[in-house]
């Protein structure tokens, strides 16, 4: 990893609270957000970084509390940490702290009870707010730009697009941040992923996303900050910025980053956690100087980007919907295509599928809930088809539900749930099959990864919802 | 913490690219509010044909008898990669991986290995290619000897050097608590937090 940020030798006093930083250079974004944060670089180059918010999740948060309980320690700000009800808790209506998953019940009550001792907020079940973290950390005002924010989930990296330097870490780093309110880490490489032009009509986020990692590869981006800019950036609304930056721990990339805009300070104000009054001009100030370089630099045009499908075991395994199943290059292809049971040469609006699911951090929010109604409209799913839509938070859930979005998908025969991470990963305990072929809305398409056997392939909200109604894998102007 | 300084066990070879946390420790697998006892789980989809029952799947080479009690796993680039979970480290532990060997590592999980005494060494991949020939020959006997001092790995007839972080290595070998270490510098975060409150009042959660 390239480090263009020199160590401080006697980074000992505290002198400003810039003290990390190379005095008198251009800066990006992201060497913004680091130094304003650092706290002291050793000689190894690592850095003691603070760290203003810590978001938890059952499955991780009640094991990193019960560890910090047995060590004596005690959580060194509870105001700024925030316990949220996702990975295993069941969506199906009615519910209660019980879950298909073994065992899953004890992860909440186990959450519930230390976030309790310790006096943190928890978003519960049956709280009018629960939803999936990151969703939750947007609405509420957790995550706010200028910030630095950690959860143990690699999609944290979602929340960079309010401007904040968000990313995941595991659960011994979650012990450390809540002791000390800090992680010890190394800086990053900068990579700037420029994106020029204007998306088509039917392409979305999600769709340059996939694009951007089919192009450049799943590890494209390994281990850097990326700052996403450009005219197509700009022009897509904060929930679409959240849905790309979400995908950039797909490629690689350690977090991701877009600069806040009016749009993205509009976004903030009024959310319970935000501040009052907004400090607008620091906030436009988080931006990279004009002079500031990037170890690594892309540049891809919006207008290239159609709608797209994987047809492998990873996101960068994807072709537009019109394209086909590519021949083989290597035996991870190879062995790609022997999970997912397809030919190479087979039109992908041929493959007929089992399940359409939409839900995920990805592409859960109201405006991904909105395109997916809107080609569901006066529609049914074709007979055979399981279509479970899990809104991505009760908030997006309630709000979808004014709208009267709910009886959109109900009326296409779409299970409508509670919010959750639910059937992205198997975590709830709920899987479409061994098997099985889904068109999902979700991140990751890996072997397994919703459920043993079950075949993954990743397209946008209007994507899966076409392809619900086919039957078959379908653009959202087939049907 | 244990240190981590020799270690001389028997090496698995599973040198395929982008291994997954999915895959190293499947979500349904994640079944107990503690770090341990995971063990069961490691691989799961790949290790029994039948997961629910614990049938073992004779040709995922955790299973093959040749290669029983390994503790040193020979992995492909980008070991690690996708979800954060530690879990998959701690299931790694609790079967009895003490170090990893890999072109590269997913960020977050050598971070996790760092942090739970197992070590994550970089090697290119001829290097891997040739202690895993060499391990396949007989591999209760060829076994590997790991020196984190020297970062080597050794054979009777080669000695190949390993990448780790210098900062990782001095974890490794000191077996330091993390947090402990951090708390020594208490005074200094206070400092800052108090200096960062007040150049930005609205980064503190008052409510």
């Amino acid at each position: 990893m390239t480090r263009k940020h020199t160590p401080l030798a006697n980074a000992r006093s505290l002198q400003s609270k810039l003290q990390c930083a190379p005095k008198g250079r251009a800066q990006t974004l992201f060497d913004k957000l680091w130094h304003s944060h650092c706290i002291e670089t050793d000689a190894d180059g690592e850095s003691l970084l603070y760290i203003d918010r810590v978001c938890l999740h059952e499955r991780t948060g009640s094991i990193a509390l019960a560890e910090l309980a047995a060590r004596g320690q005690t959580v060194r700000q509870p105001r700024h940490v925030f316990c949220m009800m996702d990975h295993v808790v069941d969506t199906r209506p009615g519910r209660g702290d019980a879950t298909p998953v073994p065992g899953g019940a004890d992860f909440i009550v186990g959450l519930r009870r230390h976030a309790e001792r310790f006096g943190l907020r928890t978003f519960d079940v049956g709280d009018e707010d629960q939803g999936i973290g990151h969703l939750v950390s947007a609405e509420q005002g957790i995550a706010l730009p200028g910030l630095t924010v950690v959860c143990p989930d690699s999609h944290t990296c979602t929340l960079g697009a309010l401007g904040c330097l968000a990313f995941g870490i595991g659960s011994s780093d979650v012990e450390h941040v809540l002791a000390t309110s800090t992680l010890r880490l190394d800086k990053p490489a900068n990579m700037r992923v420029v994106i020029d032009g204007a998306l088509s009509p039917h392409a979305t986020a999600k769709d340059l996303a996939l694009y951007l990692i089919a192009e450049h590869g799943a590890a494209g981006g390994r281990g850097m900050a990326l700052e996403f800019s450009g005219e197509a950036v700009a022009g897509l609304d904060l929930e679409a910025r959240q849905t790309l930056c979400n995908m950039a721990v797909e490629f690689g990339a350690a977090t991701a980053l877009i600069a806040p805009d009016d749009a993205t300070i509009a976004y903030v104000a009024e959310r319970p956690y935000a501040p009052s009054p907004l400090p607008t001009a620091a906030w436009q100030a988080l931006k990279t100087d004009a002079e500031a370089t990037f170890e690594h630099c892309l540049r891809i045009d919006a207008l290239a980007v159609a709608p797209r499908v994987t047809w492998g075991t990873s996101p960068a395994q994807g072709v537009p919907i019109d394209g086909k199943v590519p021949p083989p290059r290597d035996l991870a292809d190879q062995r790609a295509l022997d999970y997912i049971g397809l030919q190479p040469g087979t039109a992908m609006t041929d493959v007929s599928i089992d399940a359409a699911y939409i839900g995920s951090c990805t592409n859960a929010r109201l405006s991904d809930l909105r395109l997916a109604a809107a080609v569901l409209r006066n529609h049914r799913v074709a007979p055979g088809v399981a279509a479970v839509c899990v809104p991505g938070s009760t908030q997006v859930k309630k709000a979808a539900e004014t709208e009267g979005l709910h009886r959109v998908f109900q009326a296409a025969g779409f299970e409508w749930r509670e919010a959750g991470c639910a059937m992205c990963f198997y975590a709830g305990g709920e899987t479409f099959g061994p098997g099985k072929r889904v068109i999902t809305t979700t991140n990751r398409n890996f072997e397994g990864r919703q459920g043993p056997g079950t075949r993954s392939h990743l397209a946008s909200p209007a994507v899966v919802a076409a392809s619900a109604i086919r039957g078959r894998i379908a653009a959202p102007t087939m049907v | 913490m244990q240190p981590f300084t020799h270690h001389r066990g028997v090496a698995a070879p599973l040198l395929r690219d982008n291994v997954d946390t999915d895959a190293i420790i499947p979500s349904r697998e994640m079944r107990r509010v503690s770090k341990r006892g995971l063990g069961i789980g490691l691989f799961a989809n790949w290790r029994y044909a039948d997961v629910a029952a614990r049938l073992p799947n004779p040709d995922f080479v955790l299973n093959d008898p040749a290669y029983v009690g390994a503790t040193i796993l020979l992995a492909g680039a980008n070991f690690g990669c996708g979800s954060s979970r530690e879990h998959a480290v701690w299931a790694l532990a609790d079967f009895g991986i003490r170090a990893i060997f890999a072109p590269s590592f997913a960020v977050i999980f050598r971070k996790n290995c760092i942090a739970n005494g197992l070590l994550p060494g970089t090697m290119a991949m001829d290097d891997l290619a040739a202690l895993a020939a060499w391990v396949r020959e007989a591999p209760q006997q060829n076994l590997l000897a790991v020196d984190l001092n020297a970062a080597t790995v050794a054979t009777p007839s080669t000695l190949t050097t390993f990448g780790i972080r210098p900062p990782d290595r001095i974890r490794l070998l000191r077996g330091l608590d993390p947090i402990a270490h951090t708390l020594t510098s208490a005074g200094r975060i206070d400092a800052f937090e108090e200096a960062w409150w007040r150049a930005c009042p609205w980064a503190r959660v008052d409510q």
